[in-house]
């Protein structure tokens, strides 16, 4: 009897153990992220980025399958390249951001994809429309936490960026590549 | 070398399809830059583009020519008008490359890379670059205020040639020009 006992505390042990030891990556370092965009104007590739964003993470690398996330951009904090497009695609027949501010992404299942690489998929809200989205990635290990990189294109009409004139997408494309680099890390690091 | 008689057919068509280029992109340079963004302006950009690096091309092939094909001799005409025509000239020849050339690197500066009819990338010889950017903005816009004054003084003196002189300067530029072969 004792030994039995004793087992099942091993085992209990064993398993908490199992779960405590799991390295969590939780802490989003902005410093060392960012989220960037390709569009294509005429025909040209035209690069642009977010400065402001944050994200909810809880991230094991060794198994991000169980990882859970959620973004919020700060649609305001755009930089297109040029003075004139920034105040431009925060009007109305773009982002809208005096009533949206906000962009989010909520992640809702990570599959491997083998060869360390992984999609997540979400729901991603912009606009006042929500559509699942799919973003591929990779993670790298790195000193003090972990790079996930990935991409995904998004298909701006969708959630109404760019609405009249600006709808036509022989001048901008409806294809919006969407990179992102986030650098994430243990609870206790500093960031 | 053999001084020519006349100008080449191709020697006149470049010079013709140069000065309908720049009558299409100057104008929209100074027309497109003034509006606000739109769709339009974004289209007017290219084509302005377009134009340039065709200008460009255009020119290289023109000068390759001259060199192949020399003009003909000017008329008789004193001495200071003949330093006067071939200073221009010449000018007129340094613009043709150092204005789109400008536009490209100002472009790439800025931070949109030259896509020639959508198709066709320039490579960008800058990094983006906000100031020096605007630096080439005002030597592009210099460049071509520069042009403007050469192509009047160009186009001034082939009138005063053909209405005042009344000699062949003008007219062997045309495809009809038949005289002097």
């Amino acid at each position: 009897m004792r030994l039995k006992i004793t087992h099942k505390l091993l085992l209990a042990t064993m398993l908490t153990a199992g779960t405590v030891s799991a390295a969590e990556l939780t802490q989003l370092n902005p410093a060392k992220s960012q989220i960037t965009f390709v569009s294509k104007q005429m025909g040209v590739p035209v690069d642009g980025r977010f400065k402001k964003f944050d994200a909810k993470i809880t991230v094991d690398p060794a198994r991000p399958e169980a990882g859970k996330a959620q973004f919020e951009i700060d649609l305001a904090s755009i930089d297109t390249g040029s003075d004139d497009a920034d105040s431009e695609v925060k009007g109305k027949s773009w982002f809208n951001a005096a009533t949206f501010p906000k962009a989010t992404f909520v992640s809702s299942q990570v599959r491997p994809l083998g060869n360390n690489r992984y999609e997540a998929l979400g729901k991603l809200t912009i606009k006042g429309t929500t559509r699942d989205v799919v973003a591929p990635f990779s993670i790298k290990q790195e000193a003090g936490g972990a790079l996930f990189d990935g991409s995904f294109v998004l298909n701006r009409l969708q959630f109404k960026i760019g609405e009249g004139a600006w709808a036509d997408t022989a001048t901008v494309a409806d294809e919006v590549q969407v990179k992102f680099k986030l650098f994430v890390t243990g609870a206790s690091s500093t960031r | 070398m053999r001084q020519a008689q006349h100008y080449t057919r191709t020697a006149i068509a470049l010079h013709w399809l140069m000065a309908l280029l720049i009558f299409g992109a100057f104008p929209l340079g100074v027309y497109m830059h003034e509006l606000p963004l739109s769709p339009t302006k974004l289209q007017l950009y290219s084509y302005h583009k377009w134009i340039g690096i065709t200008i460009l091309f255009a020119a290289a092939t023109r000068l390759a020519w001259r060199f192949s094909h020399p003009a003909p001799a000017m008329p008789d005409m004193p001495r200071w008008q003949r330093i006067a025509a071939h200073s221009i000239h010449h000018l007129l020849y340094v613009l043709l490359f150092a204005i789109p050339i400008s536009g490209w690197l100002m472009s790439s500066a800025k931070g949109f890379q030259t896509v020639w009819f959508g198709v066709i990338p320039l490579p960008d010889l800058l990094g983006k670059d906000k100031e020096l950017g605007n630096l080439l903005q005002a030597v592009h816009e210099a460049l071509n205020f520069a042009l403007l004054l050469l192509v009047g003084a160009h186009i001034a003196g082939a009138l005063k040639h053909h209405f005042i002189e009344r000699d062949d300067t003008l007219r062997r530029m045309t495809f009809r020009y038949k005289g002097g072969a």
